[in-house]
């Protein structure tokens, strides 16, 4: 989970202006001849990116889903996708990658001047200015076995129970020398006439409390 | 006071494990308590790839619309796409020898697939106005160096399309002739493509176009008087035959060779003589042959280059053929299989010479596998050099299984991928106990594999030891026995499929225990296009009839209409033996099973029909004098979606018909719901589960005392106004509005309603114990949004006086009525949620104790397991002292996604349809089973293993600790008594 909220900003601002340079001319509406309109998008993912299409088993089971499953595309080999035949109005686009958390997209296509797009991630409300997709965090599904360390072995029933006895076996003898000489050797004294076990002898702090 | 106490304890334990993921997984973990199975559907259409040395595979579309390619050693999946559900795979083939090339929803979407790995490559989209036929060509004779075409017919226009990147080279639009073209082709080596096809006014056309512009070079056009039927099949390059629509007996040759169109009429009965009655073609794709089939023969017929039709052979019906296969230059083979005393015989001919055969292999097949669907055969070189072939089966219960040499060479039961029903069953008691020597003698190992897992806990483990560890707890043949255990962790998973056939799946590693493939859900004469509908638990023997075996109820009906006469069947769940079915004569709207069993713990369950009569079974005497009882107390209701009304039934009496039928009764409306057409319209209808098990009647809220108002016969109702019934974006926030309902089922009253203004569908809901939770869009914030309404019950609330108690005046004891008017009280609240989701399911423990969790199927086919305390009404911002200590967590807005309880971690269940949820004898735990394209099942622990060590609980540090303690004892004893005797000697 720590390792998740790790959003990098630095590196986004970096992508963001790379995508300026790169693709600055990446529209992501236009209007077609058929019956609709098509967006065209683009899903980037830092560790991807970076090494270029260096994970083509992840990047090729990655879907886009537009309006809740009515229509599903898959991303070509440099992330981009497009929906074709798409009326004009709010839409909804999600992408479904293991291992990455992505908002969904508010895509407004507007019938009235075509070309214009508006995209916003409904998570956090940021506008897009590009029609580029990032995971906002890394999903660890998993969680992090933690090393051994003594505390857990301490920690653990058993554990608790050795701490116990050590205490009682070390720590009891000592609080019993501080005790008034008499009072013990009455307790003694007592207990041997009660023919208790000599391991109380032990503990006569212990056998006086019963 | 005992229970009360409990309960407190319970919550007290449940209170320490909250405020964490409680569901949360070690990598390590992973298929100890779950297993994932994939699965890809009944194939549609197969393409080899063997050509080149290195892997062979063959890609396959399946009618789950998955994209698949398989390993053709072991059946394994190289890789597999799942599109989306109206997004049928039309056509398949291979291009370059480098790309997979799909065409699917309706000829309108052409994808390319990079063949090794399955990474999209490109993706056109095919303009067009007119949905039509799709058919899409990738010529053979493509060489990488020329322009590489792929002919793509779809929505009414012929596209040609560049295979390198997807681009649309040239289109030709038949729209405006109207003309339904019903092939496409282009002759080897011509660069002229052909069109063929008839219009309304039963003209035929044949275009014949430029392959490399699109420019027409010819068009022709001849008058058939009246037409044909159905498809028509390309026989050879310049002949096709179809069937005249008027007698559909008469066989039509069309040879359009050089630009004449000539047709010539042979009638069936003259070709093969004695048949009557009507025949139908077969689609095929062999060279100079074609294939019909009239009632119990599948015929096949030659055409000669002059035109003539001559019979080549005949053979009986459940048979198959391939299409053509072209194994050296000029040659051409087909194979042929048929069935015959549990057996299947497959042939391979030549295609120009009928009596003789390159192959003939005969293989036993199991009965349950029904018949063969389709066949695809592809060929090897032996090592002698004579061509070897093999064959990919698509059985009638949709697996698929490879046939090389007469040998299965794997199997893959696909039917798997299309789940109707789920229901579970008990496992057999062990009958005798388990004998001390094989404890003995398991003793050593077992102490080997602690100690094993000690090292590991200890980090000690060597990374063999580790792999030794891992193997050992995956294989645990505990968790795989076929008998009942302590924990109630194995029972059988019952599921229906489409194809008719039913599976029992192990809870312990999911493996098939036992299928049937129902008899009555086969297609036949008596009852075509068979459907599955439902599973129900028939007989639970416990108590008295413990001999008995557990028995479940299959329903379904011959035909899709729901009209149509239902079929029912019972089977054994220890052995998978049907033990009786029947054809009803009545159809099957809805099955209610009743809370009444007889003496051999059969459960009586309702049958109601489309004129709204109701069936008793079983029948037997037995049964109706134990239903007489209940008789006047069996209610229930119907939801018409499309006409939008909701009305509650009950029983009158016998039914009065010519003939008696003292199992069918009459029943009567004793109210409606009627939504106005133009502003609602139904679109979900949730109810409790029947099955459900609520522990706790009362809930303490701020100090005080409300009941819960637990009833079973709540009915969640959600509408919108029709016109924003569609999609998401297809209607603004101001028209659309989602009205959700809760009505008694008894009385039909609305006991609670509520608007979500700028709201719409899809709604999925959940209901249970007082509580509903519901999913949908909010088309202003534009997020989804989950929201929960909680019930509770007024009119108990006077009981929170002692006093009162004390006297005797209260109304506990007092009898609960769906007729008296409760007095009921809602809490609700909306909390936004980031997914699209698939479907909800609640967790359902033994007792209800253990609190719920909420298992939701996300859209990326995921199942996260969330908190029913998120959606808990009264989470304000700043919970007050009290409320932290119930476990209230402060508002957020929206519903937090903690990936480690995601139950299916690192998975996707794809194309997921349902999750089901079965309570474990043991209280804490919830065995979860999630069906789709895949399959998945774990256990879940809601508030964590309360009630037992978990299993990586180390026995040998206990032992170890033991040993330990019992050793320093004996240490500090003979200290202390040294120590003694030195005081003495003092």
């Amino acid at each position: 989970m720590a390792s998740s909220l790790r959003s990098n900003p630095i590196v986004l601002v970096l992508f963001l202006e790379m995508c300026f340079t790169l693709i600055s001319s990446s529209l992501a509406i236009s209007h077609s001849s058929g019956d609709g309109y098509t967006i065209h998008g683009r899903v980037k993912i830092p560790s991807i990116g970076s090494k270029g299409y260096g994970l083509p088993g992840k990047i090729s089971n990655i879907k886009v889903i537009l309006n809740g499953g009515h229509k599903i595309t898959f991303l070509r080999p440099d992330g981009f996708f497009s929906f074709h035949n798409v009326p004009a109005g709010t839409h909804l686009i999600e992408v479904a990658a293991i291992g990455y958390f992505f908002s969904p997209v508010r895509v407004d296509v507007s019938a009235r001047n075509p070309g214009k797009v508006q995209a916003a991630l409904t998570e956090n409300r940021r506008g897009l200015n590009e029609f580029v997709l990032e995971p906002l965090s890394e999903e660890q599904y998993y969680e992090i076995r933690e090393p051994f360390s003594i505390m857990s072995v301490v920690k653990s029933p058993m554990g608790l129970m050795v701490g116990f006895m050590l205490i009682v076996v070390f720590l009891m003898p000592k609080l019993v020398e501080n005790m008034d000489p008499e009072e013990m050797r009455r307790a003694q004294e007592e207990m041997r006439n009660q023919g208790v076990p000599s391991i109380a002898n032990l503990l006569p702090g212990a056998g006086r409390s019963n | 006071m005992a229970m009360a106490i409990r309960a407190f304890l319970l919550l007290f334990v449940l209170f320490l494990s909250s405020m964490k993921p409680s569901f949360s997984l070690y990598e390590d973990q992973v298929g100890l308590m779950d297993w994932h199975q994939k699965y890809i559907g009944k194939v549609k259409q197969a393409v080899f790839h063997t050509q080149k040395t290195g892997r062979k595979r063959v890609v396959v579309s399946t009618e789950e619309n998955v994209i698949a390619s398989l390993d053709l050693r072991h059946g394994d999946i190289f890789w597999r796409h799942v599109l989306g559900s109206d997004d049928a795979i039309d056509g398949i083939d291979i291009a370059l020898g480098k790309y997979v090339i799909t065409l699917s929803s309706n000829g309108s979407i052409l994808r390319a697939w990079n063949l090794p790995d399955g990474q999209m490559v490109w993706e056109s989209s095919l303009q067009g106005i007119k949905p039509s036929k799709s058919i899409s060509s990738v010529p053979a004779n493509l060489k990488v160096d020329k322009d590489n075409v792929i002919l793509v017919f779809g929505k009414g226009g012929l596209h040609a399309v560049s295979s390198i990147d997807g681009e649309v080279l040239w289109k030709k639009d038949f729209v405006a002739e109207s003309v339904e073209v019903q092939q496409i082709f282009q002759p080897l080596g011509s660069d002229v493509v052909y069109a063929v096809g008839s219009d309304a006014s039963s003209q035929f056309h044949v275009y014949q176009i430029n392959v490399k512009n699109g420019e027409l070079l010819r068009h022709n056009a001849a008058t058939f008087p009246g037409g044909f039927s159905g498809e028509l099949v390309l026989v050879s390059t310049d002949i096709l035959v179809g069937l005249d629509s008027a007698t559909r007996s008469n066989l039509v040759t069309i040879n359009f060779r050089d630009g004449e169109i000539s047709f010539q009429q042979t009638y069936v009965s003259n070709l093969v003589g004695d048949s009557s009655g009507t025949a139908a073609l077969l689609p095929s794709k062999l060279p100079g042959i074609f294939a019909i089939k009239t009632n119990a023969l599948v015929i096949f017929i030659r055409v000669t280059s002059e035109g003539k039709l001559e019979l080549v052979g005949k053979i009986n019906d459940p048979a198959v053929f391939s299409d053509a296969l072209l194994i050296s230059e000029g040659h051409q083979v087909f194979a042929l299989l048929q069935h015959g005393d549990g057996k299947i015989h497959l042939s391979v001919k030549p295609v120009h010479d009928w009596s003789s055969d390159l192959l003939k292999e005969s293989t036993v097949m199991d009965q349950q596998w029904g018949l063969v669907h389709k066949i695809f055969i592809n060929n090897y070189i032996r090592t002698d050099r004579s061509n070897g072939f093999r064959a990919l089966i698509v059985m009638e219960d949709h697996s698929l299984l490879l046939l090389q040499q007469g040998e299965i060479v794997w199997r893959r039961e696909d039917g798997l991928a299309s789940i109707v029903d789920v229901t579970t069953s008990e496992l057999p008691v062990e009958k005798d106990g388990v004998s001390v020597a094989k404890v003995e003698e398991n003793l050593f190992e077992w102490l080997k594999g602690h100690m094993l897992k000690l090292k590991g806990t200890l980090m000690l483990a060597s990374p063999e030891d580790v792999a030794a560890i891992q193997g050992m707890r995956l294989k645990s043949s505990e968790k795989s026995k076929m008998t009942r255990d302590h924990n109630g962790f194995r029972k059988l998973l019952i599921v229906l499929t489409r194809a008719g056939k039913l599976f029992a799946l192990h809870t312990g590693d999911g493996r098939v225990v036992w299928s049937l493939l129902l008899p009555l859900l086969r297609n036949s004469e008596a009852c075509e296009n068979p459907t599955g509908l439902n599973i129900y638990q028939w007989q639970i023997p416990h108590h008295h009839a413990m001999d008995e075996n557990p028995s479940v109820l299959i329903v379904g009906r011959c035909g899709r209409s729901s009209n149509a006469p239902a079929v029912l069947s019972f089977v054994d769940t220890y052995t998978g033996k049907e033990i009786n079915s029947f054809r009803l004569t009545h159809s099957v709207v809805q099955v209610i099973p009743l809370p009444i069993t007889d003496s051999t713990e059969q459960r009586l369950h309702l049958i109601i029909d489309v004129d709204h009569h109701a069936y008793l079974y079983p029948r037997t005497s037995e049964a109706i004098s134990r239903f007489q009882l209940e008789f006047s107390n069996v209610y229930w209701y119907s939801v018409d979606r499309d006409n939008g009304f909701i009305k509650g039934h009950v029983l009158k009496g016998n039914c009065i018909q010519k003939l008696a039928d003292e199992f069918c009764y009459d029943s009567k409306d004793i109210w409606s719901i009627v939504f106005p057409s133009d502003s609602e319209k139904i679109i979900a209808a949730v109810t409790r589960k029947l099955n459900e098990v609520v522990h706790t009647q009362a809930k303490v809220i701020d100090q005080d005392v409300m009941y819960k108002y637990v009833s079973k016969n709540l009915l969640f109702v959600a509408t919108v106004p029709p016109k924003a019934s569609g999609e998401i974006g297809t209607a603004t926030p101001e028209e659309s509005w989602l009205v959700v309902y809760l009505i008694d089922t008894v009385t039909g009253r609305v006991l609670h309603r509520m608007t979500h203004h700028g709201s719409q569908g899809p709604v999925h809901a959940v209901f249970s114990e007082n509580w509903v939770v519901y999913h949908y869009f909010n088309l202003r914030a534009h997020r989804y949004e989950m929201s929960v309404v909680e019930i509770y019950d007024q009119s108990r609330a006077d009981n929170k006086d002692v006093l009162k108690l004390v006297l005797g005046k209260h109304n506990l004891t007092s009898p609960i009525s769906s007729y008296s008017r409760p007095e009921i009280v809602t809490k609700s609240q909306s909390y936004f949620f980031t997914h699209s989701v698939k479907a909800i399911a609640v967790t359902s423990t033994a007792k209800g104790i253990t609190s719920k969790h909420l298992l939701i199927g996300t859209i990326g086919d995921q199942v996260l397991s969330l908190d029913k305390r998120y959606l808990d009404p009264r989470r304000s911002v700043n919970p007050t002292q009290a409320e932290r200590e119930e476990g209230i967590i402060p508002l957020t807005d929206s519903l937090p996604i903690i990936p480690q309880s995601y139950v299916t971690h690192a998975l996707m269940v794809e194309g997921l349809r349902g999750i089901v949820t079965i309570p474990a004898k043991l209280e804490s735990t919830a065995l979860v089973f999630v069906h789709g394209v895949d399959l998945f099942y774990t256990r879940i622990a809601p508030s964590r293993t309360y009630d037992s060590l978990t299993d990586d609980f180390s026995y040998a540090l206990l032992l170890i600790t033991i040993v330990a303690l019992i050793g320093a004892i004996f240490v500090t004893w003979v200290l202390s008594e040294n120590k003694e005797l030195r005081d003495k000697w003092r």
